[in-house]
């Protein structure tokens, strides 16, 4: 994972723990929304991007390549085992 | 009796595909009943396993939590999962797929027995993974008993709705195997994904819209903190971040990990686990808050009366007044009095199935545990050599009927809040095992001693807190008592909903013990052989 990457998952980690909010119920965002439930939900909306930006950068393609080299080799395996009987 | 005649055709739907499952799949052999042949698309896997991941708690009891503890319900359990879960995916979920992969595993134990190279002591973990998992599927019967009940007005009696989910859950898990759970929950979690929306709209115009709502909650010192987090410490908040490490450990979604056809089919999990919890978890939430303004709604109207009388702090009301008052004020079913209340009978009834479709959750851990069973213990002890692996199958649907009809029979005649309270140690339990898998699939260093150590220590501190808050009976709401202080300092305190060490909740210390127990023993026990660790840390890349 590159390393700004990393340190985005710990810092959104971090303002999970929004305490500047703990106290207040306004303002209500919307008219409705308390702030602190408000936050959490653009906090959520946040963490959906981030996840983006992991699976662009951090996907872990020489995971997908090995397993996937494996599989199509059992696959082989099997299919000629078959020709043969 | 309408509502209750549209989750019965919920049901029968449910049924149909899951028995469709098993005709249109042949599936004798045990990746083919057990992992779908590994081979579930994109969709179904997003869905079937957000499903697999919300029970009953996510529609009933987030509401329920939220009606007496305010917004901080989303905070605690919803958004801290939004970031955890997508990412332990990420890094786990995926490694553990191409594990299965390429070495054929088929639950965790499997694979910790082989990176570990032990026998019994893969036993021990399996025999607590399984220890925990089975109250989840005594709550979903439970649930289903209770919501049958309540969308019925009464007409159908608790212990018909249980056993009518019972059998329907078996039956599909039975036939269908995972294929047809994994298309159930696809479609259960459709169906209740849709459900946040449109009870929040529903409600919203039947009382006349939020704002006037909120402004209602904002007037009064007892209702305005509902919209602050005041009710919980920070330490208390920050200790549930902790407890979404548990959910990778589930054994049922570790083994789901391992039905999807490519590795890739986990990106679009990964991005949209977080906008899919914010659907449901949001309206659940709010409309939870919300339900403390509905003083024209009877069943809301008698639990605010028994809070009020319990906020009092009448030094006149005994223990057992205090817990009748408790329960009286407990709020889980507080969206079905709403539905009740505010919706058409034929809204409520479709609605009603959707919360159905949450408390039937437990068809992916009773699965799980069949699999687990039939690999970690009938297979690893000789059964499949001996009689053969169609015989391990129908061993695994054997023991689905024998789950099924268990957890019937005890949610029979159990107190549901037994159950709640194990699911709670539960969560606990399996964020202390946390440290396994990353020890397992991160670190060379990691032994089975290590393992054995983290998993006695998961096992006694679950007993002990079990014994714990069994022998000191909680105080009233609000109040704690300390049991030990060392220098001034509480160190474990008896709170009313639970235990506190040092002002967290026992799943910080307990996981971060198991994770120092892990270190510590494997760095004095002998490591696996450089052939078994080469498997999983090959030193040169494959391309």
């Amino acid at each position: 994972m590159r390393w700004w990457l990393a340190l985005t998952v710990v810092a959104l980690y971090g303002l999970h723990q929004d305490v500047w909010f703990w106290n207040s119920a306004e303002p209500l965002v919307l008219g409705f929304l308390p702030i602190g439930l408000f936050y959490h939900l653009l906090y959520t909306v946040v963490v959906a991007g981030l996840m983006a930006l992991l699976v662009r950068y951090a996907w872990p393609n020489r995971l997908e390549r090995e397993a996937e080299t494996a599989v199509s080799r059992l696959a082989d395996t099997k299919s000629s085992s078959r020709e043969v009987r | 009796m309408i509502p209750a005649l549209v989750v019965f055709a919920y049901l029968g739907v449910v049924l149909y595909i899951g028995i469709f499952a098993f005709r249109r799949y042949e599936q004798r052999d045990a990746e083919g009943y057990f992992l779908a042949g590994r081979s579930l698309g994109p969709a179904v896997f997003l869905l079937s396993l957000f499903g697999t991941n919300m029970t009953a708690f996510t529609i009933l009891g987030s509401a329920g939590h939220a009606f007496g503890n305010g917004i901080v319900t989303y905070g605690l359990m919803a958004s801290s999962s939004a970031l955890i879960i997508p990412v332990t995916l990420l890094l786990i979920g995926t490694r553990m797929w191409a594990l299965g992969q390429r070495h054929g595993f088929i639950t965790p134990v499997q694979m910790f027995r082989d990176r570990w190279e032990c026998g019994h002591i893969g036993t021990v973990i399996f025999a607590l993974q399984a220890v925990l998992l089975v109250p989840y599927i005594i709550i979903a019967v439970m649930g289903g008993g209770a919501t049958l009940e309540a969308v019925s007005g009464g007409a159908v009696p608790y212990w018909f709705g249980g056993a009518v989910v019972a059998i329907v859950v078996m039956s599909y898990v039975l036939f269908g195997g995972m294929r047809g759970t994994a298309w159930v929950n696809a479609f259960q979690t459709v169906l209740f994904l849709s459900f946040g929306a449109a009870v929040l709209i529903l409600i919203g115009s039947s009382i006349g819209g939020y704002p006037q709502a909120i402004e209602s909650l904002l007037g009064t010192d007892a209702t305005s903190s509902l919209l602050t987090r005041q009710r919980v410490s920070p330490r208390y908040f920050f200790s549930y971040t902790f407890i979404p490490l548990s959910t990778i450990v589930f054994p049922h979604i570790m083994i789901f990990c391992l039905t999807a056809r490519r590795m890739r089919q986990f990106k679009k999990t990964v991005i949209f686990y977080p906008i899919c919890i914010l659907a449901i978890w949001l309206p659940c939430v709010f409309l939870g808050v919300v339900a403390n303004t509905m003083h024209d709604v009877p069943g809301i109207a008698a639990k605010l009366d028994a809070r009020a009388l319990l906020a009092t702090g009448d030094p006149s009301i005994t223990a057992a007044q205090a817990s009748a008052l408790q329960q009286a004020a407990a709020g889980d079913d507080v969206i079905i009095l709403m539905l009740e209340h505010y919706a058409p009978v034929w809204v409520a009834g479709i609605l009603g199935a959707g919360i159905m479709a949450a408390v039937m959750a437990s068809d992916s851990q009773i699965l799980a545990l069949s699999t687990m069973f039939t690999q970690d213990v009938f297979a690893h002890y000789g059964g499949k050599t001996r009689f053969g692996e169609r015989a391990q199958v129908q061993t695994g649907r054997l023991f689905v009927v024998f789950i099924a009809t268990v957890a019937y029979l005890i949610a029979l005649r159990a107190p549901p809040g037994i159950f709640n309270l194990a699911v709670q140690y539960a969560f606990s339990g399996y964020s202390a095992l946390f440290p396994l898998l990353i020890g397992a699939l991160f670190w060379k260093g990691s032994t089975k001693w290590g393992a054995l150590a983290v998993t006695l220590w998961t096992a006694a501190s679950i007993t002990a807190i079990a014994v714990f808050q069994a022998v000191l009976s909680p105080p009233l709401p609000g109040q704690a008592v300390p049991y030990w202080t060392v220098g001034g300092v509480d160190v474990i305190t008896r709170t009313a909903g639970g235990t506190d060490v040092l002002g967290f909740l026992p799943v910080v210390p307990m996981t971060i013990i198991s994770a120092l127990l892990l270190v510590v023993v494997s760095l004095v026990t002998p490591k696996p052989r450089t052939a078994t660790l080469e498997k999983y840390f090959p030193t040169q890349s494959a391309s």
